[in-house]
């Protein structure tokens, strides 16, 4: 259902280091988020551009994420230009658009694009596992990871428990009506899968105890810090001094 | 000295009926009992009574003569005493049936490293290797019920309780189960309605009779209804 469909490639970008990558995310997106020119903001797409090229993402995919984070931009089109105060650039009836609305939404945009697209290259190469533990490994506190860890589980157990219901449903030749049976049913359903997903997150707390947990965030993960990435390193920071003495 | 015993327990659901009533009984690490008794007679609840992961409503457990009743020492006795659930699907919960295996060893306080090499080892010991690097998630019914075992089997127990191990497991892999069990060095009590296979595995037997629980040296006979669906492929009553 929820695939990672980035998180399985094998480019050099997925074989660097996991909290190197997060790291660089994590800051360049921190300096891009304060970038206050089109010209920062273009440099950081331009870098978060090359690296996403480096690790090979399928096109479909990618397409879909970027549609997602542009529809949210789309609506700052429709309405930032118009409730900005400033000189008019042109009038659309009684509504009149203004010049500073235009480019400070083309500036948000742009950033919007670069983070998104480090984020993809640098984040989503990973399995959502692996990120928890690599958080971990950047000193996060392990009950930040598990709430992260164990929420992700959850969404799967929710749709586990709702696909066997809805089986069972269907094997009882039930057909969604407008019908107060339907709706009683339906309601049924949803009730039902919560409940049964409090009992099964019971149950599996039960077998981690089984299994000597004590609270304590453990993992097989290990993370080793290599040759490229003490290159990639390097570039990085080499980028970082770029754009600081350009801008 | 019994490894764990249960001293004049007895406990019910909330909103349930007594389904055990002032009831003792002594486990030693070498015994291996068969445990059979009619469905909803509390025969999981008592294996989650003697983990601690239920507690009773009075009564109270001992583990090596030593009365215990807090979490941290019922974590010691799970260290001993391995528990197989009966509902296989709850079990593993990581994404990789290699990193399911890993995490009771991790807890142990075994290195990555050891921890990877132990499930490993008990993969082979399994004769699973090939399911090391499956998603957990998509195993068969049957597979994941023998990578729950494994998976309890990882942290080196010293007694099994395994709840209906034999559930979803086909002939072949019964019998594999089985030898799997004879070479174990462990004690163990196994609940199951194979009567075929408790006799095969087990010296003693206990059930729960009237909210107690009652010891017998042998299977008192039940009448055995036995299904030969494939008539061309008989096998053997001893
Ligand atoms: N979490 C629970 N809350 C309330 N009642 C429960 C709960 N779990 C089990 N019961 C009830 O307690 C009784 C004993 O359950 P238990 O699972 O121990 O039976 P069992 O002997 O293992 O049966 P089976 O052979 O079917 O596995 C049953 O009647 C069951 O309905
Ligand atoms: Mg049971």
């Amino acid at each position: 259902m929820f695939s990672e469909p980035f998180a399985h490639g094998n480019s050099w970008v997925h074989a660097l280091d996991a909290r190197l990558r997060i790291g660089v995310a994590f800051i360049f997106s921190c300096v891009l988020a304060v970038a206050t020119t089109w010209q920062q903001a273009k440099f950081g797409l331009i870098a978060a551009c090359l690296l996403l090229i480096c690790s090979r993402p399928p096109l479909r995919p990618l397409l879909r994420r970027l549609a997602a984070v542009n529809i949210f931009v789309l609506f700052l089109w429709l309405t930032v230009p118009c409730t900005m105060p400033g000189p008019a650039a042109f009038h659309l009836g009684s509504l009149s658009c203004s010049l500073a609305g235009l480019h400070l939404v083309w500036l948000i945009t742009l950033k919007a694009n670069a983070i998104s697209l480090l984020f993809i290259a640098c984040v989503a190469t990973m399995p959502v596992a692996y990120f928890g533990h690599a958080l971990h490994a950047l000193r996060l506190p392990g009950k930040f990871v598990f709430l992260l860890l164990f929420t992700y589980r959850a969404i799967f157990l929710l749709a586990d428990e709702w696909q066997r219901l809805n089986t069972a449903l269907r094997l009882h030749n039930f057909v969604a009506t407008s019908s107060l049976h339907s709706y009683r049913t339906l309601g049924t359903l949803v009730g039902l899968t919560l409940l049964r997903s409090i009992d099964r997150a019971g149950r599996i707390h039960q077998a981690m105890l089984l299994r000597g947990f004590s609270g304590h965030f453990t993992s097989l993960a290990e993370f080793r810090f290599t040759r490229r990435d003490g290159k990639f390193t390097v570039a990085a920071l080499a980028l970082l001094l770029l754009y600081f003495t350009l801008f | 000295m019994p490894l764990f015993a249960l001293d004049h327990i007895s406990f019910a659901y909330p909103q349930g009926p007594e389904l055990l009533q002032d009831t003792s009984f002594a486990f030693h690490a070498t015994e291996k009992i068969g445990f059979h008794g009619p469905n909803g007679c509390g025969k999981s609840t008592f294996f989650l009574l003697v983990t601690g992961l239920l507690k009773p409503k009075s009564g109270h457990i001992r583990f090596y003569d030593c009365i215990i009743s807090k979490e941290k020492e019922f974590r010691a006795l799970r260290r001993e005493v391995g528990l197989v659930l009966q509902n296989a699907d709850d079990q593993l919960f990581h994404a990789t049936v290699l990193e399911d295996l890993a995490f009771g060893p991790l807890n142990l306080g075994l290195s990555p490293a050891e921890a990877k090499k132990r499930a490993e080892q008990t993969l082979a010991q399994l004769g699973l290797s090939n399911l090391r690097d499956r998603l957990t998630h998509q195993l068969s019914g049957g597979e994941k019920r023998l990578i729950a075992l494994a998976s309890i089997l990882a942290m080196q127990p010293k007694v099994l309780l395994l709840d209906e191990p034999t559930n979803d497991l086909d002939p072949t892999h019964k019998k594999k189960l089985m030898q799997i069990l004879h070479e174990l060095q462990t004690g163990w009590i196994i609940v199951s309605h194979d009567f075929d296979f408790l006799r095969d595995t087990c010296t003693g037997f206990m059930s729960i009779e009237g909210q107690r629980l009652r010891r017998s040296e042998s299977l008192h006979l039940h009448q055995h209804v036995h299904a030969h669906p494939l008539g061309d492929m008989p096998h053997a009553h001893e």
